[in-house]
C-alpha cells in the first residue's frame, strides 16, 4: 500500500523527471521519443494483468480480457515500431564531402 | 512464500521504473537512443514476466492467451508497417494503451475493488481519460489511414463536446459519492460518455493538425496509466505514466508552438483543414519549369537546400530525393536538408522518413538553426511542403498562419516547388511562395519528378 502523500511525493517527482529529461531533445529525434515514451505507457500492461489476476465475474474477466490484449499491444507495438526507427538514424561518417 | 514473491515483483517494478527513465534519456541523443529503447525493453519485459508470480491470482490461461493475441498482432503490424504510415500505428498503439488504462478502472469499479475516496475518484477519472485517449486515438489513426475522409464539423459542436464532458463528469460524480448504488449502470454511462467524447472531440481536427493531437493523446494516456496505478498500488505505473504524461504535454506544448497556436486553438477552432476559400490570392502568376532545366540549376548550384514535407510522404519519394543529393555531393554541390518541426503528421515525421532513406542526421537541420543560410543558397528545393514555407505567414496579418514560424526558403536566389498541381495547402491558405518572381513549379508526382532530376544531374 502506497501511503497517500508518498504517492504524490512520486507523481511530482517524475512528472519533473519527465519535463527534464525530455526538454533537451533535438527536434530530429522528436519522433522516436514520442513513440519512446508511448512504449513505455505500455507498462499498463502489468496492471491489467493484476486487475484480470483478480476479476470474478464473466463481465469483469471479459472487460480485463480485451484490457490485457489492448496493454500487450502497445507495449509490443511501441518497442517494434521505436526500435525499427531508432536504427535507421546514422551519422555521415563514412560519407565523404557530407559537411559544409 | 507470498511475502518473498511480494518483494521479487516490486523489487522488478523498481528496477523497470529505473530502466524506463534510464531509456528515455538515452533516447535524447542520436549516438545513443537505439540503446535506450532496448534497455526500456528489458525493463519492460523483467517487470511483465514477474507479475505472473502475483499471489493468489486467477485466469492465468485467459491471460496468456490474451497477451499472445495483442502481442502477435502488435508485433506484426509493426514489422510491416511502412515508415510513411508511421503516424497513424503510433496513434494505434497509444490509444490501445488507453483503452487498457480504462479496461482496468471498468473492472476495478465493477469489482467495486477501489477503496476509499481518492483512489476511486483517481480511478474514474484515469478510466475517463483512457477512454477518451482510446477513441480520440482510433479516430486519429482512421483520418491518418484515409479511412475517415471528412472533417465532421458543426455549429456549436464545442457546446455539444462541452456539454457531454459535464455529463460525465456528473456521473462520475454519482460513482465516487453512491457507491455500490446502480454502480453497473452508472460505471456503464460513464464508458459510453467517454468514448462519445473522445470521438466528438477529434473528428472535427484536420490532418495537418494531427502532430499536435497525437501528442496529446500520448500525453493523456500516460496520465490515465499514472491514475490506474494509485488505484492498483503500483508504483511503476504511477512514474511510467506520469514521466510520459509530463514530457507529452511539454512536447505538445513545443507542437503547438511551432504553428503559433495555442492548444486550445488546434483543439477547438477546426482550422487544420477547412476548404474556405481565401478572400483574395497574392498577385503574380504560377511559372512552371521542366525537370531538364532543374537539373541544370541544381547541378551547377553551390549550395541546394531540400525542403521536404508531408507530400514527399505521400509520394513515397524519400528514397529518391536521397539520391537526388547523393548525385549534387558528387558534383560538389553543398546539399541539407530543412526540417520544419510541424512539417508531416507527427512530430519529426520528416526525419524518420530520410533516415530510412539513408540520409546521414547531420545533413539535417531544424528551423532555427538553417534559416540564416537560406539567403546563400542559390536553390531552395521544396517536395510537398506548402504552408511551412508560406512567406504570408511572416508578412500578411489577415492570413490564417500569420505568425507562424516558418523556414525561410523565400531568401533563396532560386525557388523550386515539386507540386502535384495547383492548390493551396491543408490551411486552405494560397502560399505566396509559389508566385514569387524567383520561384519555379514543377509539376507531378513527386516520386518521378525527383527520378528525372536525377537522371538528369547524372547526365550533365
Amino acid at each position: 500500500m502506497i501511503d497517500g502523500f508518498i504517492a504524490l511525493y512520486i507523481f511530482m517527482l517524475a512528472a519533473f523527471t519527465g519535463y527534464e529529461v525530455i526538454s533537451r531533445v533535438p527536434v530530429i529525434l522528436h519522433t522516436p521519443l514520442m513513440s519512446g515514451s508511448n512504449f513505455v505507457h505500455g507498462i499498463v500492461l502489468v496492471g491489467a494483468m493484476v486487475a484480470m489476476g483478480r476479476a470474478q465475474t464473466p463481465l469483469e474477466i471479459g472487460i480485463a480480457f480485451v484490457g490485457v490484449a489492448l496493454a500487450a499491444g502497445n507495449a509490443v507495438g511501441g518497442y517494434v515500431v521505436t526500435e525499427r526507427m531508432l536504427e535507421m538514424f546514422k551519422s555521415s561518417k563514412p560519407a565523404p564531402k557530407a559537411k559544409h | 512464500m507470498p511475502i518473498g514473491a511480494q518483494s521479487l515483483i516490486q523489487a522488478s517494478y523498481f528496477v523497470a521504473a529505473g530502466l524506463f527513465i534510464f531509456g528515455l534519456k538515452r533516447m535524447s541523443s542520436p549516438v545513443t537512443a537505439r540503446g535506450g529503447i532496448v534497455w526500456a525493453g528489458v525493463g519492460m519485459l523483467v517487470a511483465t514476466l514477474i507479475t505472473f508470480l502475483w499471489p493468489e491470482m486467477h485466469n492465468y490461461v485467459l491471460m496468456t492467451v490474451a497477451i499472445a493475441i495483442g502481442g502477435i498482432a502488435a508485433w506484426i503490424s509493426g514489422k510491416r508497417v511502412a515508415m510513411t504510415d508511421m503516424p497513424q500505428m503510433i496513434a494505434l498503439y497509444n490509444g490501445m494503451g488507453g483503452g487498457a488504462a480504462g479496461a482496468i478502472a471498468a473492472v476495478e469499479l465493477f469489482a467495486g475493488e477501489a477503496h476509499g475516496l481518492a483512489q476511486l475518484t483517481l480511478g474514474v477519472v484515469g478510466g475517463v481519460i483512457g477512454a477518451v485517449s482510446f477513441a480520440g486515438s482510433l479516430i486519429a489513426f482512421g483520418k491518418l489511414q484515409g479511412l475517415i475522409k471528412r472533417s465532421f464539423r458543426f455549429r456549436g459542436q464545442n457546446y455539444v463536446n462541452l456539454l457531454i464532458l459535464v455529463i460525465t463528469v456528473l456521473v462520475g460524480g454519482i460513482i465516487v459519492l453512491h457507491r455500490g448504488e446502480n454502480m453497473a449502470a452508472h460505471v456503464t454511462m460513464l464508458f459510453v460518455l467517454a468514448l462519445v467524447l473522445g470521438f466528438t472531440m477529434t473528428l472535427p481536427i484536420g490532418g495537418a493538425d494531427m502532430p499536435v493531437v497525437i501528442s496529446l493523446y500520448n500525453a493523456l494516456t500516460g496520465l490515465a496509466v499514472a491514475f490506474e496505478g494509485f488505484v492498483l498500488d503500483n508504483a511503476a505505473m504511477i512514474i511510467a505514466g506520469t514521466v510520459v504524461g509530463s514530457a507529452g504535454t511539454l512536447l505538445t506544448q513545443l507542437m503547438a508552438k511551432a504553428m503559433n497556436r495555442s492548444l486550445a486553438n488546434v483543439l477547438f477552432s477546426g482550422f487544420g483543414d477547412t476548404s474556405g476559400a481565401p478572400a483574395s490570392g497574392p498577385a503574380g502568376t504560377m511559372k512552371a519549369i521542366e525537370a531538364a532545366d532543374v537539373a541544370v540549376m541544381l547541378g551547377f548550384s553551390q549550395k541546394v537546400i531540400i525542403v521536404p514535407g508531408y507530400g514527399m510522404a505521400v509520394a513515397q519519394a524519400q528514397h529518391k530525393v536521397w539520391e537526388l543529393a547523393q548525385a549534387l555531393i558528387a558534383r560538389g554541390v553543398a546539399v541539407k536538408f530543412a526540417i520544419h518541426p510541424v512539417a508531416g503528421r507527427m512530430p519529426g515525421h520528416m526525419n524518420v522518413l530520410l533516415a530510412e532513406a539513408g540520409v546521414p542526421y547531420d545533413l539535417i537541420y531544424d528551423a532555427d538553426e538553417i534559416n540564416s543560410e537560406f539567403e546563400t543558397a542559390d536553390v531552395a528545393l521544396i517536395i510537398g511542403a506548402n504552408d511551412v514555407v508560406n512567406p504570408a505567414a511572416r508578412t500578411d496579418k489577415s492570413s490564417p498562419i500569420y505568425g507562424m514560424p516558418i523556414l525561410n526558403a523565400d531568401k533563396a536566389k532560386n525557388v523550386i516547388v515539386i507540386k502535384r498541381g495547383q492548390g493551396t495547402g491543408f490551411s486552405g491558405v494560397e502560399n505566396a511562395l509559389f508566385y514569387l518572381d524567383h520561384t519555379r513549379m514543377l509539376y507531378g508526382d513527386g516520386q518521378a519528378k525527383v527520378a528525372e532530376l536525377v537522371q538528369a544531374v547524372k547526365q550533365l
